[in-house]
């Protein structure tokens, strides 16, 4: 046993380490104890054999703020967003459609379509701008509020009525709480278009176009784009875990891998260490978990130490990972019937239409794999070389929408998946399927058990209406505080959820500090 | 295709001991309980009443609803759910018990039984099954209800010691209050407990279901040499004032059933401050009950002794005679023994202190006429009315 110290972090995925790299700024003494073999969580680099290296479950994202890059010197440590890409709406027979942020390009495109597009991204964007106050600070609470809750309402409240102005602020009324499928269908023609947007909407949640929130949970994403254009993780030195353990570590912070935290220790209600795997027991001051807020409460916790409707609404918490991962170890580089060379270094989308996803969708409610899954694919190669042999290329393919509890069970059926999701790849890259040495394909069963998220979820539990904000991720601990004196928590299950934007860790670490750190 | 409609020709349950009931029953004055159907009075509520307190009262029990916890975490998973440190209690006791929900209001009381190592009968006033399987989760427990598995009887006045010994069931002689005890009457297997809701010497007797009649028989066959009366809900009203039991739902608003902020109580509320155990490690309610602690008492559930003979009924009390309206009565008897007007009253305290000076004021009617009096009230924290014979061991011989 060591001496107590400052704080501990359950977890060294990217937002226990914005947590504890902030935190050591002030000044304490922080440990961070990460299960795994290494830093970053879904975003750490993972490898097939010696020669094949991919960023991470999480292949394409947005920059983190400026705030919180300035704040724990990123670039100093050699952080870069990566290169702005445009998503390409990929076409059968070839007829891809050229996504940006302000522009959409394409054959047999209306021109109605190409003109519509800026105005619409230009009002959604004004939207995700308007509703900002509530992502960078804590949720407020409804009743109770301190001054930081009625600082971030009253912003709130200034930027949708003044920020928007009349017109907008009544449009953005309408569309808040409704789905992107009808939104898509007032605005547009093109089903590849709608279907590209469609699809920002919903990866990653157990949702298609025609649920209700899914404009919410596009507005969520778009909180992304205010930082910079959607770009990909490139792996390596230049990817947000590296830097951010640099950050971590110069800050003072250790990061112990391979070490799994068992169980929260508390006595008296007051959460006082943990106890590790190999029986070990740490002190600090507050624990701070980066694990979902489920595993949090259920295992390391535990029924014993809550209330009995705090735990009630622990094990009500929705969200069944829907969102498998393919790792591609490639021998050359595929050729898509239709796309130049260069056009490979964007993000390219496997949805035809809403109507497709909706399908997609509609399977793993019933816990079956879609034949026709939607898919986004990034060959991360081709922005960072050394990622892959001479000549050799790496294709990181997320899959969604893939059920966490596959009827018949994985076991029998995750290898014959994976070639099904490779043979449609080949419907768009007829060379692919030659090309393929080597893959892995994590189903979201997989992702549970090697990234100890409960059912493998992007988000650590749906971002659905009445699991975000002051909900999030439930009902007494939704600002990161919770029942448990002394623990915190700061993953991607808290407001405002999953992503690379390192958020809930700095929101997290403004929190403790605000409570009183580890005095 | 059938339909499963029948049950609104059978409104109320009838429990095993219900013929027998109907037999002695005069006044046909029922009322239901749990969805049992229980006389209010059987014969005459002064007789029953008086049996309690001079005799030997009977009542079915059955109603009371019972649930079964087992299973490696029953302990622990009780430990979580009430308020009291039941770490301390051992196979063949009895505690009394509350249990709250989050916010450390009471959802409801009860008794509870250990009847083996991680083997618990818990009784409580009111259905209790949701909260107890939500509660459930996270721990290795089953949980059953067994209100219609086991028929029970409260035996219960002086000489209800001696009525059982009279029936046949032997052994009773070192059974202290609180205590469970596994006998035989007539070659049945009979539970008995030294438990009650009378405030005087007493019994419950816990029988399977196809034996009910014999064991009420039995008791019941000793009439001649004792008196044994068969005793409704009002005269049980009236002695559970006298013992100072409070009833969850009409003496306070229970939890689960309140929907206006402010209108639930916590258990230092309703006087129950004594079966809280804040040291005992977490269970749910504790950090609100720890929050509560620490801040001067709001109000509390007082016993009040009303002076004069008038029958106080609904009421208000107030902070001196004319003075600030400071609470409500919740239930009121008139005491046959302590010829007294006995009362429970919710009564706001101010810096955590209860006005030195209260009054009652209600109105009563003569001869329909009504009036209206002002009453001085005196409070105390000891129960109205506790024999010395109810916790003797032995129990007296008549
Ligand atoms: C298949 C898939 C694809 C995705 N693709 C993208 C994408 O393209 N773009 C994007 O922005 N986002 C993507 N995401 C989401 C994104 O990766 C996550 O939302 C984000 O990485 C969550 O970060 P985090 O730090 O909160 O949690 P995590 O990254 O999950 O980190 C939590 C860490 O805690 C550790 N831990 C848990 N329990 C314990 C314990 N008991 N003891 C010790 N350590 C513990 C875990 O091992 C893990 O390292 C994807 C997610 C999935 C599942």
């Amino acid at each position: 046993m060591i001496e107590r110290i400052d704080a501990i972090i359950i977890g060294a995925g990217h937002n226990g380490l914005v947590c504890a790299s902030t935190l050591a700024r002030t000044g304490m003494q922080v440990l961070c104890l990460e299960s795994s073999d290494s830093a970053g969580g879904m975003s750490a680099p993972r490898s097939i054999g010696e020669n094949y290296h991919f960023p991470g479950l999480a292949h394409a994202s947005y920059p983190v703020s400026a705030a919180i890059r300035r704040e724990l010197k990123l670039d100093q440590y050699g952080y870069v967003p990566g290169t702005a890409v445009d998503t390409i709406a990929l076409d059968a027979a070839g007829q891809h459609l050229t996504i940006g942020t302000d522009r959409v390009a394409g054959d047999n495109l209306s021109e109605a379509d190409e003109q519509a597009y800026p105005a619409f991204r230009k009002t959604y964007l004004a939207f995700a701008k308007a509703i900002r106050p509530l992502f960078d600070n804590k949720p407020p609470r409804l009743k109770d509020m301190d001054f930081a809750d009625t600082a971030t309402l009253a912003k709130l409240g200034w930027n949708v009525r003044l920020g928007l102005g009349r017109e907008t602020m009544y449009e953005f009324l309408r569309v808040a709480a409704i789905n992107i499928y009808d939104v898509l269908n007032e605005e547009f023609e093109d089903d590849r278009l709608k279907a590209a947007i469609a699809v920002d909407a919903i990866l990653g949640s157990a949702m298609g176009p025609r649920s209700p929130g899914t404009v919410l949970t596009w507005l969520q994403r778009l909180q992304g784009e205010i930082n910079g254009p959607l770009s990909l993780q490139s792996g390596g030195q230049a990817q947000l875990a590296h830097a951010l353990t640099q950050s971590a570590e110069s800050a003072g912070v250790t990061i112990q891998l391979n070490t799994h935290v068992e169980k929260i220790l508390i006595e008296n209600g007051k959460a006082f260490g943990v106890q590790l795997t190999n029986g070990d027991m740490v002190k600090a001051k507050v624990i701070i978990s980066n694990a979902d807020p489920r595993s949090t409460f259920s295992d390391l916790v535990g029924a014993p130490q809550l209330d009995t409707m705090f735990a009630n609404r622990v094990a009500q918490i929705r969200g069944s990972g829907v969102v498998a991962k393919l790792h591609l170890a490639l021998n050359g580089l595929p050729e898509f019937t239709g796309l130049a060379e260069s056009q490979l270094r964007n993000r390219l989308l496997v949805a035809p239409s809403m109507q497709y996803i909706e399908h997609a969708f509609n399977h793993s409610k019933y816990n079956e794999c879609s034949e026709n899954p939607v898919l986004e694919i990034t060959l991360p190669s081709l922005h960072n070389s050394s990622l892959a042999p001479d000549g050799h290329h790496v294709m990181s393919v997320n899959v969604a929408f893939v059920p966490y509890a596959l009827d018949g069970g994985w076991q029998q059926q995750k290898s014959t998946y994976a070639y099904k999701v490779i043979s449609l790849l080949g419907q768009y890259a007829p060379n692919l399927t030659s090309l393929v040495v080597d893959h892995e394909f994590l189903t979201p069963q997989d992702i549970e058990e090697q990234f100890h998220a409960v059912q493998g979820h992007w988000h650590h539990g749906e971002l659905s209406i009445h699991q975000s904000f002051m909900m999030r991720p439930l009902h007494g601990a939704a600002q990161y505080d919770t029942p448990v004196d002394g623990l915190f928590l700061c993953g991607a299950g808290c407001h405002p959820g999953g992503g690379l934007t390192g958020l809930p860790g700095h929101n997290a670490a403004k929190r403790v500090l605000k409570l009183g750190g580890a005095k | 295709m059938t339909f499963h409609h029948e049950h609104f020709r059978q409104p109320f349950l009838r429990s095993p001991f219900i013929e027998r009931i109907e037999a002695l029953s005069s006044t046909e004055n029922w009322t239901g309980w749990n969805t049992y159907k229980v006389p209010r009075v059987v014969d005459k509520l002064t007789s029953e009443y008086f049996a309690v307190r001079s005799g030997c009262a009977v009542m079915d029990l059955t109603p009371m609803e019972k649930y079964r916890i087992s299973g490696n975490d029953a302990a622990a998973y009780l430990d979580r759910l009430v308020t009291r440190d039941i770490s301390t209690l051992k196979p063949g006791r009895v505690t009394y018990i509350v249990w709250c929900n989050d916010d450390g209001k009471v959802i409801d009381d009860g008794t509870l039984f250990q009847l083996a190592n991680n083997d618990y009968r818990l009784c409580a006033q009111h259905h209790q099954l949701d909260w107890l399987l939500m509660s459930a989760s996270g721990f290795d427990v089953q949980i059953r209800t067994e209100t219609s598995d086991v028929a029970a009887l409260a035996v219960q006045g002086p000489t209800s010691y001696s009525v059982l010994t009279a029936a046949g069931i032997a052994g009773l002689d070192g059974l202290k209050p609180f205590g469970i005890a596994n006998l035989r009457c007539d070659g049945i297997a009979v539970t008995v407990s030294r438990t009650g809701f009378t405030g005087d010497l007493g019994y419950e007797v816990w029988v399977e279901p196809q034996h009910a009649l014999t064991i009420w028989d039995a008791i019941f066959g000793v009439q001649g040499q004792y008196d044994v009366v068969a005793m409704g809900l009002d005269a049980l009203e009236m002695v559970r004032i006298e013992a100072g039991f409070i009833m969850p739902g009409f003496d306070f608003n229970t939890a689960d059933a309140t929907v206006r902020n402010g209108h639930d109580r916590s258990p230092y509320e309703i006087g129950l401050g004594w079966v809280v155990n804040l040291d005992k490690g977490h269970f749910t309610g504790r950090k609100a009950l720890l929050a509560e602690k620490a801040r001067p008492i709001q109000r509390r559930l007082t016993k009040i002794v009303v002076d004069g003979n008038k029958p106080v009924g609904e009421a208000f009390i107030y902070a001196g005679k004319n003075g600030k309206q400071i609470g409500e009565v919740r239930c009121t008897i008139w005491s046959p023994v302590l010829k007294a007007n006995l009362a429970l009253a919710d009564i706001e305290y101010v810096n955590g202190k209860l006005s030195p000076k209260l009054w009652a004021r209600f109105d009563y009617q003569r001869e329909l006429k009504w009036h209206t009096a002002w009453a001085e009230c005196h409070s105390q924290t000891k129960p109205f009315y506790t024999p010395d014979h109810r916790s003797a061991t032995p129990p007296g011989r008549f």
